[in-house]
């Protein structure tokens, strides 16, 4: 039953999911860094920015990306071509999609460390980058990897934006929740059964992960 | 010689403070909570900053619109609370300053501060498993092995109760004696300046009353230390020798020599004492009959009266009053009485010493 169609769509949706992470990660963690640093009008208009995500229909998300991928706009100008429709360009949708999964949870551990840990290590020498490294990125480390879990979780949930930007192509833009509702549209229900069944197992085993981590960090650190 | 003057606001909180303290010894900045030792602590490090001058030993830290950042200032800060890095073991937390140093030989050694704190046991504990005082004392580490030349100290002893601090005190006194690194020590507790200070900063809403070696500073007239309820004085002795027959110790201090109970130390080794001028009485004649161990000559400096029937009178030790000044508490009654004048000399009977410093400071 497990067929080709199938394993393309898994394999397209983890190298999404893991590349979306990478991303998030890499611009999520010194986005949440500014963030958590002071208050100003600039962040809180940021913060909404990244926040919005969560509340804007997928579909809404979707329809403004695909017109900035669109043929007359700067950003197609400036890559020389078109994003929508390709990997890249669903790449660039689901870090937009996620990053308030990301960004929040790290940002919320960023301001429970407080300032002294910073302070302190400013005071034994450490540059603030160094400072940052050695002492601000451990201790932020249980919110990191819950942001880390719940972008990834998040991008292979991911659904209305990917219609509307990606569409449906087989081992390019067919990812798992794409190829579900195929096999439904189409009354394969058995096929339907085993990826919905595999995203259900998947989704209640992320979240027993993170609870079971949340707890054994805590309980490691006063 | 720190020269420090900071001027602004820090939120709601107006700071003016000045002071120009010696470059050695332990410089306590001292007032009640709220008068912003702290934050006089804060701008020194470099943590806050408000418009001022700071140089420190002969180097400009902060000057006009320069401002060498906290973390290429060669200093270490011991905050109130421990804050260790819980991410660290205890050594990786003494390694973190010691490692980033830039000092090329290690003035301060590892084995010596280990040693200093009683810290061995520790270090292979993870922080979380540490006691209030172990913590402090891992902390005071930490900052002394990144090889500071300003070691600053924000109450450190304040977080902890009574049993870690009698912990810690011995050990601040032998950091004291062992180390040349000038402190800046924020405490609203006399009984740790009088224990641990050299010199004295007088603070009060956000601005410097008055600065100077802690002996004049506690009987200045004008300052409210010596109108406090027990006023006293505190004097830094030589030991001369002990007799273990009568179990007492003479000290020798400026303008006289005393009789301590007790073995204090080495002979040579420097002790602490403190004199309540509650237990100091004034008469003219010698006393031959008595069974007070200290009378020394003193001359008078002044009287003032404190509360309604009773002075405080101040003297200087030695026939000339050439010695440390001493308090002496008597009733108004007395002092009218006697008609005592400044300038006088009279005998004073030291009714009780207490060593200040159970540890004896080696030269």
């Amino acid at each position: 039953m497990f067929d080709a169609t199938m394993m393309q769509a898994v394999i397209l949706t983890l190298k999404l999911a893991g590349a979306t992470t990478v991303l998030l990660l890499l611009v999520g963690t010194p986005l949440a860094w500014w963030l958590s640093r002071g208050r100003g009008i600039l962040r809180d208009v940021a913060a909404t920015l990244v926040s919005l995500p969560i509340v804007l229909p997928p579909t809404v998300l979707g329809f403004y990306l695909l017109l900035a991928m669109g043929p007359q706009s700067p950003l197609t100008a400036l890559l020389g071509r078109s994003l929508a429709f390709s990997f890249e360009g669903l790449l660039l949708g689901s870090v937009i999609y996620s990053l308030p999964f990301v960004v929040n949870p790290i940002r919320n551990a960023f301001e429970a460390m407080g300032s002294r840990p910073m302070e302190v290590a400013a005071t034994l020498r450490a540059h603030p980058l160094d400072a940052f490294v050695t002492v601000a990125l451990p201790l932020a480390s249980p919110g990191i990897l819950t942001g880390a879990i719940l972008g990834f979780a998040h991008t292979v949930g991911e659904f209305g934006v990917v219609l509307m930007i990606g569409g449906a192509i087989p081992g390019k833009t067919k990812v798992i929740s794409i190829t579900i509702f195929d096999y439904v549209e189409t009354l394969d229900w058995a096929r339907a059964h085993i990826l919905a069944g595999g995203m259900l197992a998947f989704s209640f085993a992320v979240i027993l992960a993170m609870t079971l981590i949340e707890r054994r960090l805590s309980g490691a650190r006063p | 010689m720190i020269e420090a003057r900071f001027s602004g606001r820090l939120g709601q909180f107006a700071l003016d403070a000045a002071f120009r303290v010696p470059g050695k010894g332990i410089t306590a900045l001292f007032g009640p909570s709220g008068c912003g030792k702290t934050s006089v602590l804060r701008c020194v490090a470099g943590l806050s900053r408000l418009p001022g001058d700071l140089v420190v030993n002969g180097e400009s830290w902060q000057s006009g619109r320069r401002f060498r950042p906290v973390h290429r200032r060669p200093l270490a800060y011991v905050f109130q609370e421990a804050s260790l890095f819980p991410h660290l073991s205890v050594a990786g937390n003494l390694g973190y300053g010691r490692r980033r140093s830039r000092a090329g030989a290690e003035r301060i050694a590892f084995d010596e501060v280990v040693g200093l704190l009683g810290i061995a046991p520790l270090l292979d504990r993870p922080v979380p498993r540490l006691s209030g005082g172990e913590r402090q004392r891992v902390a005071i580490g930490r900052a002394l092995l990144s090889q500071p030349e300003l070691l600053l100290m924000d109450e450190p002893l304040s977080a902890l109760d009574r049993i870690s601090k009698d912990e810690i005190l011995p050990y601040l006194e032998r950091l004291h004696a062992g180390l040349s690194i000038p402190v800046l020590y924020v405490s609203h507790d006399m009984a740790e300046v009088e224990r641990l200070a050299d010199t004295l900063v007088l603070m009060e809403a956000g601005q410097v009353r008055a600065a100077g070696p802690l002996g004049e500073m506690l009987s200045d007239p004008a300052l409210p230390l010596l109108h406090r309820p027990e006023p006293g004085a505190v004097l830094d002795g030589t030991i001369r020798c002990y007799g273990p027959h009568y179990g007492l110790s003479e000290v020798d201090i400026p303008g006289g020599r005393m009789l301590v109970p007790g073995e204090l130390g080495p002979n040579g080794g420097r002790a602490r004492l403190r004199i309540a001028a509650r237990d100091v009485s004034l008469g003219r004649l010698p006393p031959d009959d008595t069974s007070i161990l200290n009378a020394l000559p003193a001359r008078i400096i002044g009287g003032t009266p404190a509360g309604d029937n009773q002075m405080t009178v101040r003297l200087a030790l030695g026939e000339a009053g050439e010695g440390t000044v001493i308090l002496s508490r008597i009733s108004r009654l007395s002092w009218d009485r006697l008609q005592l004048t400044p300038g006088e000399t009279v005998i004073t009977r030291i009714k009780a010493v207490a060593l200040v410093d159970p540890l004896t400071l080696p030269r």
